[in-house]
């Protein structure tokens, strides 16, 4: 673990980029006491404490630190996929300073001792911070909700099945309505389970061809579409977890322009991969919900681009190799996200596919407006999160160099354009790359 | 008396794990070969010598009886050890993975594997980690190829050709393996392929395939030179993709009346094993115009051929 002291920082001559205030300027910023002092041009070595450690970032983008918004992680319960410090290196080697991790562990983040043994095993492993989200129903069984007010009061930033869904109807109303009470945010896989059924990958000719079931489209439009309708019964805030598909854009576009209160997410996997990179049964890229079509993908970039996707996060999910070295249907779900999370949205920045600045703001602003939290931007007082980006150095990724203990990365040996070369928390640098 | 064989097709790879990917040449290579070992197989002395000392390995993690015998006798015939496991007695059952059971299987040093397996896949999976040569012998829904390269010779010696023939492939097209093989197949030779089910059995894209699609039996069959018939699995049956056997039957199995809506001369064929009276019915299944038989034999020949081909490239060979 590398955690420095916390001398005063200046990162000099970089391009600064706070999407919170659609900043863009060559400049310096410096930060003092954990939190950001100022960005501004030409602050030079002359105008910084006595002490500060001056970094040259010229030709390097300077940005808040990423908040990865949907990470699972596997502490408490399965620690041997991942540990809330094995998580936090990767995401420090990602520019992920703050984890949104899930739920679904064993024991269940159902009560608030739990979420309080979360938060304590962070204070103690974590190089990165850690934001837990609570069960929505006890034991993610989606038939009674879980102690909402008291999870929230313990720290719990959201409440999730994971990547599950509520199929009763009923008890979705009752938590969106108890939620609000709360102030409480509801974080939703929308993916209805009986028309999932046996479903292992994107409905369609490349399904068909591989011989394998498919998931069509409606399953999550089905599900989003009922959400929206209990969503204006109750005047709640509601979050789409990992929307995939242009038809359920549809739907969350018709809700926001109804004034909902909705937001909604993307993972950098639908963002940047589609059904034919399954190949030949790859089962790195079976995922829930399942990889789509190349139109889809294009639609949930088209959606981010214009501002109607709010987030994008990494959906890391680790899995072993016993999970995946399995025929496709019998394979576990999930891909690891933290490390590659921004490298891969690079590519859409490189392909013109969309903006830098729109890029960053669904990995740190937008997620911290949406959770209440006050990082993800730059603004003097903030906390001094902060990465430094190379846009454009050329890589290709080695999976044993991942920190992540598992290595079931879809973009396994890809060539890869940009990496993040210094993560910093709270003010202390905690990667570097060298 | 050995027959001189003529043919010295190989087989250019070292596993055959589908008919994707097969060339046209490639396909009627193999069916060249398979002519041959039909020849053989109707004399009194069947055997050769061709894989003396191989290894043939049948790992079947799905029941079957006719593929596992017909590669049994097909690896016999040419001469190779020929070993049978299945499911019930390996140590699947005991909780080892695919993988260990290749790696496992791979270092008693087969020279060929021949797998089922119930899901798609899981055959290529097993085919990257041994060293030996691998036959698909079905894997889930996704292909089948010895029993498509079997139905076409079936079709090819009752024709004359497969070019220009109308073939109508008729049932649970949506878990068919045979399915699949059969229209990437007859869709490289040259052959009009057309699906009919009822459109719960049909896969979502299978208008993709190049293939025509109907979900009624008189539209379906009409002007068909070839109709093939696919089992309907039982757990499938009531309720869950169609209502019951009766209302199947009514609508999709194959009796006198529906055969009638194709060509007068048109041939019969089933993969087998059949469910008599679910999708065809007896008097069709054993009448005249009724290939299941023949194809059953040639299923032993195509296999032979398969062995063959792929064994001239194994390594010594």
């Amino acid at each position: 673990m590398m955690v420095t002291e916390r001398r005063p920082i200046l990162l000099a001559n970089g391009r600064i980029l706070d999407p919170s205030r659609d900043l863009d300027i060559q400049g310096d910023l410096l930060l003092a006491d954990g939190v950001v002092r100022e960005a501004k041009r030409g602050i030079g070595a002359a105008g910084v404490p006595e002490g500060t450690e001056v970094i040259d970032c010229k030709g390097k983008v300077v940005a808040p630190g990423l908040i990865d918004m949907r990470a699972f992680v596997g502490e408490p319960g399965a620690e041997y996929r991942e540990t809330i410090a094995s998580a936090s290196q990767a995401a420090a080697a990602g520019g992920v300073t703050t984890i949104v991790c899930q739920p679904d562990t064993s024991p269940v983040i159902d009560d608030p001792a739990i979420v309080d043994f979360v938060l304590r095993r962070a204070r103690d492993t974590s190089i990165v911070h850690v934001q837990p989200m609570a069960a929505l129903t006890k034991g993610l069984r989606g038939d009674e909700m879980a102690e909402i007010g008291l999870l929230k009061a313990a720290g719990a930033i959201a409440f999730t099945q994971g990547a599950k869904s509520v199929t009763n109807a009923q008890v979705m109303r009752r938590a969106l309505t108890y939620a609000r009470d709360f102030d409480a945010l509801i974080v939703h896989h929308t993916e209805d389970p009986d028309i999932v059924g046996e479903g292992v990958m994107n409905e369609g000719e490349f399904a068909a061809r591989l011989g394998l079931a498919g998931v069509p489209t409606a399953a999550e439009t089905i599900m989003l579409e009922r959400d929206m309708r209990l969503v204006a019964l109750t005047e709640s805030r509601y979050h789409a977890a990992s929307l995939t598909c242009a038809e359920a854009l549809e739907v969350l576009r018709r809700a926001k322009e109804q004034g909902l209160e909705v937001t909604a997410s993307a993972s950098i996997n639908h963002l940047t991969l589609n059904e034919i990179d399954v190949g030949p049964y790859r089962t790195f890229l079976k995922l829930s919900p399942p990889l789509r079509a190349e139109d889809d993908r294009a639609a949930l970039v088209a959606a981010l681009a214009s501002g109607l996707i709010d987030v994008v996060m990494s959906d890391h999910n680790p899995q072993d190799v016993e999970g995946k070295r399995l025929p496709f249907a019998e394979a576990s779900a999930g891909a690891i996200g933290l490390e590659t999370m921004l490298t891969a949205g690079l590519r859409l920045v490189h392909g013109a596919e969309l903006p830098l600045m729109t890029l960053i703001k669904a990995m740190s602003s937008r997620p911290a407006e949406i959770l209440g939290l006050t990082g993800g931007n730059l603004r003097q007082g903030s906390p001094a999160d902060v990465i430094v980006v190379d846009l454009d150095s050329p890589w290709v990724l080695d999976p044993a160099e991942l920190k992540s203990k598992c290595k079931n990365t879809p973009f396994d040996e890809a060539r890869l354009q940009g990496r993040v070369v210094r993560t910093i928390v709270a003010g202390r640098t905690v990667y570097e790359y060298v | 008396m050995n027959i001189a064989q003529k043919s010295t097709f190989v087989l250019n790879q070292r596993h055959l794990l589908g008919i994707e990917g097969l060339s046209p040449a490639e396909i009627l290579g193999l069916l060249d070969l398979a002519e041959e070992f039909v020849a053989l197989n109707r004399q009194i002395e069947k055997k050769q010598s061709s894989l003396r000392g191989r290894t043939l390995i049948n790992l079947f993690f799905e029941v079957s009886t006719r593929t596992q015998a017909s590669f049994e006798l097909a690896g016999k015939r040419l001469g190779a050890d020929v070993m049978n496991m299945s499911v019930g007695s390996s140590s699947m059952r005991k909780g080892e993975t695919l993988i260990d059971t290749a790696i496992t299987l791979n270092a008693m040093r087969p020279d060929i594997i021949v797998v089922r397996h119930h899901a798609s896949g899981a055959v290529e999976l097993l085919a990257r980690k041994v060293d030996c040569s691998v036959i698909n012998a079905g894997d889930g829904s996704h292909e089948h190829p010895t029993q498509a390269l079997l139905d076409a010779l079936t079709i090819r010696r009752n024709k004359g050709r497969i070019e220009r023939l109308t073939v109508a492939i008729c049932g649970d097209i949506l878990h068919s393996r045979v399915a699949r093989s059969n229209i990437i197949l007859l869709n490289a030779l040259g052959a009009r392929v057309r699906v009919v089910a009822p459109s719960t059995l049909l896969p979502v894209g299978i208008e993709r395939f190049g293939v025509e699609v109907s979900r009624d039996m008189r539209e379906g069959l009409h002007d068909a030179d070839i109709v093939m018939m696919l089992r309907l699995q039982r757990e499938r049956m009531n309720g869950s993709f169609v209502p019951s056997t009766q209302e199947y039957f009514h609508y999709f199995g194959l009796d006198q009346k529906k055969l009638a809506y194709a060509k007068p001369d048109a041939l019969v064929m089933h993969p087998g094993p059949m469910n008599r009276g679910v999708e065809i019915d007896t008097a069709v299944a054993d009448g005249a115009q009724s290939l299941i038989r023949e194809q059953v034999e040639m299923g032993v020949a195509v296999r032979m051929a398969v062995l063959e081909a792929l064994s001239r490239t194994l390594p010594n060979a």
